[in-house]
This record gives C-alpha cells, sequence and structure tokens, in this order.
C-alpha cells in the first residue's frame, strides 16, 4: 500500500494555479462570487476548507502565518489549521498580528489595523449574502447580475418594522465598491468598519460552496442601511475584564451558575499585548495564571 | 474559568490519543487485518469506494478500519486521498454490455438472451440471525456453472432494436465532465449530474428515490435490468495509438424504465434512469437510477413539482461528505456571532420591559 507524499502547502501546483486564477479574478471584480473547482481537503467541509485553500495557494516558505478562531489564535480549529501549516508547509507562525505576513481568520478581523503587506483570509461557510432570502443558485446569481438588491432592503427594513431595529448581528451585509453585495462571513458587524478602505487585501474562501472573492486593499466597503436607521456597531457596557480594553469586541464568559460573568477581549493577541504593557483590568492576574 | 479557551494543543493531542486506544479496543483481541475488511465486510468497502469515488479495496478497508467502521468517515478518508492523486487521462467509457456477469436480473422479461441469474444476493433470504456465522462454521464451496456465460446483451439494446426506448446518448457531448476539477454551475448537464449522484449519499438518494414511488414525482420505474461484475478499463494512449487495457473492475449498473413521452415528431417510447456504481451496491444503483430519472423532468417536458425534481435542492445536498462537515460544523465554537445575538436580545428585551412599564402598546415600525 503506498499512499503519496504531499506537496508544499498539501495542494499540487495545478490546484494552487487553478485557485489563484481564482482569486486574480476576485480581486479584479471586488465582491464577485468566482466559482472555482475546490477540492477535497483532509479536514471537513464547513471547517475552513475554503480558506485553508486560499491560504495553501498563496502560502511561500517566507511567509508568516497566524490563524484565529473566534478572535482566538489557541481554539481548537485555529489550532488544527496552524498545525496543518506548520506541518505541509513547515512556515512560521505566530499569535502576534503585527508579525504575519498571511492571517487565516474565522468569524473576527483582528482589532490592530492591518497594514499594507497583509492578507486576511476569511473562512466562509455561505458566501451568498441573498441565499436565505433566495436558496436557488440560478437566482442569485441572476440578482447579483441585475443589481437587483431590493430583496435584502426589504429583509432590512421588515426587520425594523419587527425589532425595531436592523436585527442582524453577525454576517452583515456590505456593499462593495458600489457595486456588489457582499457577505462579509460571519464576523460581528463590530468588525464592518475595518473593512472599509482596509490596507491590508481580504480574501474569502467558501470551500463547500465553492466560491472565493475579494476585496482588494483600499476598497469602499460600506454596511447596507437605511438614512433613519443608520449602521451601528455593537457597544459594550464594560472594558475588557484583563486588559481594560475598550472599544473592542469583547467575549462573555461565565463565571457560575447565578449570572455571575467577566467580559474578556475576543483577540486574544490584542489583549496580552495590552497587558504585556501593564494594562489591567478588573480581573487581571488571578484569573489569566489560573489559566496557565 | 478562563482555562476552557486555553490549552487547545494539548487538548487536541490527547483527544486524538483517546480515539486510537478507543479504535484498537481491547488489545487482548487480534488486530483486524485489511484483508479481513476486504475479504469478509466487502459490501462496507465497496460503499466506500463508491462513494469515495476511488476503486481501491485496500484503501477503502484501511479507511474503514481507521474510521471505527463509521462509513461516512471512511468516505471521507479516502475522498481526502484520492483529491490529492494526479490525473493521468481519461478512460474509454465501460462496455457494460461486455461485462464478466456474477448476477444480473430483469424485472420486465420473464427470460431474456443471457438469462436471468441471481448471484449473490440477499433476496429470498430469510432475515433470521445465524448463529453458525458467530461460531465461525464452514461455509460451502458454491456451485459454478459448467458452461460458458452465453452473452447478455443489455435489455436497453433489447428494448433499443425496436425503437421502444431512447437512446442512450440524447445530449451532444464533446467533453466529459468532472465535478472534483471544475466548479460546480447550475443547471448540471447530465454526466455530471451523474458523477453527483454516484458519489452521493445511498441514505438521502434511496429516500428520494422512495418519495418519488410514493407519489411525489411518480415515474412509473420498472426495473429493466440490474447488473453486477467485471468490466474492463481501457485507456487511451496517444504516443501508441490504441487503447491499453488497465484493468478490471467491479461495477453495478440499473437500468430503469420508465413511462412513456413522445411528441410530434418523436413516437411514444420508454424513458430511463441510470445508475452505476463502483462494486456491488445495488440499493444505490437503484436509488441512482430512479433519481436520475427523476431529475430529467425538465428536460422531458415534465412539471418539477417535487424535491426529487429538483436538480439544485438534490445535487446540493446529495454529498454526504459536505453534509457532514456542514451539520458537523456546528461543534465549533460559535461564540461571537452568539455574543452579538446576545447583546441584540437583552437590548430588544431592555426595550420590551421598558415599553410594557409605560403600558404603551409598540408602535408600528419602531
Amino acid at each position: 500500500m503506498n499512499v503519496a507524499a504531499y506537496n508544499f502547502a498539501y495542494l499540487d501546483e495545478q490546484t494552487k494555479r487553478m485557485i489563484r486564477r481564482a482569486i486574480l479574478k476576485a480581486i479584479a471584480v471586488p465582491g464577485y462570487q468566482v466559482p472555482f473547482a475546490s477540492r477535497e481537503m483532509p479536514m471537513p467541509y464547513g471547517w475552513g476548507t475554503g480558506g485553508v485553500q486560499i491560504t495553501a495557494s498563496i502560502i511561500g516558505p517566507e511567509d508568516v502565518l497566524k490563524v484565529i478562531d473566534q478572535g482566538a489564535d489557541d481554539t481548537t480549529n485555529a489550532v488544527s489549521i496552524r498545525a496543518f501549516f506548520a506541518k505541509v508547509a513547515n512556515v512560521a507562525v505566530t499569535t502576534h498580528t503585527a508579525e504575519a505576513s498571511i492571517i487565516q481568520t474565522r468569524h473576527r478581523i483582528p482589532e490592530r489595523t492591518l497594514t499594507e503587506g497583509q492578507v486576511l483570509v476569511y473562512q466562509v461557510p455561505i458566501p451568498e449574502p441573498l441565499r436565505y432570502l433566495e436558496p436557488r443558485e440560478t437566482e442569485t446569481r441572476k440578482m447579483h447580475a441585475l443589481e437587483e438588491y431590493g430583496l435584502m432592503h426589504v429583509k432590512l427594513y421588515e426587520d425594523i418594522a419587527k425589532h425595531g431595529r436592523i436585527a442582524t448581528t453577525y454576517a452583515y451585509p456590505v456593499k462593495v465598491e458600489g457595486r456588489y453585495v457582499m457577505d462579509p462571513s460571519p464576523t460581528p458587524k463590530f468588525d464592518n468598519p475595518k473593512m472599509h478602505m482596509s490596507e491590508a487585501l481580504q480574501l474569502f474562501g467558501a470551500g463547500r460552496e465553492k466560491r472565493i472573492y475579494a476585496v482588494p486593499p483600499y476598497t469602499e466597503v460600506v454596511s447596507l442601511d437605511f438614512e433613519d436607521h443608520p449602521f451601528e456597531i455593537q457597544h459594550f457596557e464594560e472594558p475588557c475584564a484583563l486588559c481594560g480594553a475598550t472599544g473592542v469586541y469583547l467575549d462573555e464568559v461565565i463565571l457560575d451558575d447565578h449570572g455571575g460573568h467577566m467580559f474578556v477581549c475576543s483577540d486574544t493577541d490584542n489583549c496580552e499585548d495590552r497587558r504585556e504593557h501593564g494594562h489591567r483590568g478588573t480581573l487581571a492576574g488571578h484569573a489569566l495564571e489560573a489559566a496557565e | 474559568m478562563y482555562v476552557a479557551v486555553k490549552g487547545g494543543e494539548a487538548a487536541i493531542a490527547n483527544a486524538h490519543r483517546l480515539l486510537a486506544d478507543r479504535r484498537r479496543g481491547d488489545r487482548n483481541v487480534p488486530a483486524l487485518r485489511i484483508e479481513q475488511i476486504i475479504e469478509q465486510l466487502g459490501l462496507a468497502v465497496d460503499r466506500a469506494m463508491g462513494e469515495g469515488s476511488l476503486y481501491d479495496r485496500e484503501l477503502a478497508a484501511l479507511a474503514l478500519i481507521q474510521a471505527r467502521g463509521d462509513l461516512i468517515e471512511a468516505i471521507f478518508l479516502v475522498r481526502a486521498y484520492r483529491t490529492t492523486l494526479p490525473r493521468f487521462g481519461y478512460s474509454r467509457p465501460i462496455d457494460t454490455g461486455e461485462m464478466k456477469i456474477e448476477r444480473r436480473i430483469s424485472a420486465t422479461y420473464k427470460d431474456l438472451p443471457g438469462g436471468q441469474l441471481l448471484g449473490p444476493t440477499f433476496d429470498y433470504t430469510h432475515r433470521l440471525l445465524d448463529p453458525s456465522i458467530a461460531e465461525g462454521g464452514a461455509v460451502d464451496t458454491p456451485v459454478a456453472r459448467d458452461s460458458e456465460p452465453e452473452r447478455a446483451p443489455r435489455v436497453t439494446d433489447l428494448l433499443g432494436h425496436e425503437g421502444l426506448t431512447e437512446d442512450d446518448v440524447n445530449e451532444p457531448q464533446d467533453e466529459i465532465g468532472d465535478l472534483t476539477r471544475e466548479p460546480m454551475e447550475f443547471p448540471l448537464s447530465r454526466d455530471r449530474r451523474l458523477q453527483a449522484l454516484a458519489r452521493g449519499d445511498e441514505g438521502f438518494l434511496l429516500a428520494l428515490g422512495y418519495s418519488t414511488q410514493r407519489g411525489y414525482g411518480r415515474s412509473h420505474p420498472f426495473v429493466g435490468e440490474i447488473r453486477i461484475g467485471e468490466v474492463e478499463v481501457e485507456l487511451d494512449i496517444p504516443e501508441f495509438g490504441f487503447a491499453v487495457n488497465l484493468g478490471r473492475i467491479r461495477v453495478t449498473e440499473c437500468q430503469m424504465v420508465n413511462k412513456f413521452k413522445g411528441n410530434a415528431k418523436v413516437p411514444p417510447q420508454f424513458t430511463r434512469g441510470y445508475g452505476l456504481v463502483f462494486g456491488q451496491a445495488e440499493r444505490k444503483a437503484m436509488a441512482m437510477s430512479l433519481c436520475d430519472r427523476s431529475l430529467r423532468a425538465r428536460e422531458l417536458g415534465e412539471d418539477v413539482n417535487h424535491p426529487a425534481q429538483d436538480e439544485e435542492f438534490v445535487i446540493s445536498h446529495s454529498d454526504n461528505v459536505q453534509s457532514t462537515g456542514f451539520v458537523e460544523h456546528l461543534k465549533l465554537p460559535h461564540y461571537v456571532d452568539f455574543q452579538g445575538e446576545l447583546g441584540l436580545l437583552r437590548e430588544m428585551r431592555a426595550e420590551h420591559e421598558a415599553e410594557a412599564g409605560d403600558d404603551a402598546y409598540p408602535e408600528a415600525a419602531e
């Protein structure tokens, strides 16, 4: 029985070329979903196969890779994907946002502003922003082609009619460069403004749905809204309990069964960096040590 | 409490170590060998090869052991390996008419050239658990026919002579599609659709096929023929200028004959649904041919009213590796999104309470 050895970064070079062509097309038409011949990867569909294929196609031996899931470097799937690339591409990995040349992410954009030359690779479950309004791919592709986005505005309006506000907190639809409505992947809407005019290249990979799309650097990304119901991001009333940060996205950690909870940074690297620089939250110290 | 989000790396390593232990089970029981799986769990191997779409008994058997007998996991393992293999070329179409037949039955004719051969079938067995198997009792050697088998043309070819059924190929075709190498775009050509069905989940296709029998898109099927056996695989090698025989594979083919259609130009004739699967996989081949026929509704000018007739619905959801991945991804952390929903819900509840306190009805659109 001979099981073959794998190429650098797992995918064979022909496949990488095919994916790179799709990426180039996606960059040329910002926000447009480019169909690509997604491969079966050694991790399950829905667990980041799209992002992994993009990363595998663009990564070189000199790259420094960071992988986050829910903003954290040490969540299980982020650990697993980082270990995969460390194994099949033998690249340097980091948890520091500033040091990374490629950041693969699920559900968050790092708090630290990304800079020119960095690439943010998003794992996308359902690339089609219109999917829950129209299940058929044949229809939604037509709607995009005709720039027929009325249905999306009706949906947002119905939210307002029902709930008094646009009741979408993540995967909040955006319009890219005034043309395509795009799903930013299930990042919290808190992160939407970071996409706008970002210096970094943003690539989106949906493996199961076989789509790649992109937001090139310095591209307009506008969250959909209405004049009388302007887009707003989430605000947290407390700062991070570990580093005291405000104006960042927080996770709620339940402490006991009496409703006790604390809020901590979702971006673990940013939080650790702040603590190293002397910032302290109300629960800093003991809670963190207990973890190590 | 913060421990919950730390230590992922060690946890994963330990979990996999425990998995390996549970897979092996009691060390006093001899470990399974690949040959045992191939020889004694052949139909599981066939299913892993079929839905894994890689014809390799040894790798499929290895996958089954590694997956602890979980078929979808085994299929996934086979697929993830297959995807890394280079493509040398495309074989010539196999000729199932020239199959070395082990089983061949037709429900439409009592007798036909080549005869009916029951072969190794569960049909007509009484499903009574057999304790002698547990005791490892001896098994009789099978009876072999003593004459050369008569040629067994495919039933559809027999009907074809009279023009009673539609021809094999009714779509002009330059190139064969390959869903594993190209983006999937709807509507699919029939070759791509058949590829998707051949790789599709047996249970899903079985249920959809069943639904057509119960009235959700009835297509009046008859089993024209099911045949199981070995066919030769040949590859054209341009440098040689002739086809080279690569070996034989075992396949199951099902030809469903369905109710007619016809119009002013074409006289009425039977339509067909087609199923072809690696190995011995009769249930799958039958389900596939029911689904194939039902997915031809649009092509044949029938109304598309039922799930089994809806190509996007059927093909987008028939792949069990895709389905299981996306369903099981719900296990991954979603606390960032959940936090967003929590925040929104709290806001809405606070507003609701404030309004209830004011004893006023919420205004429309507020």
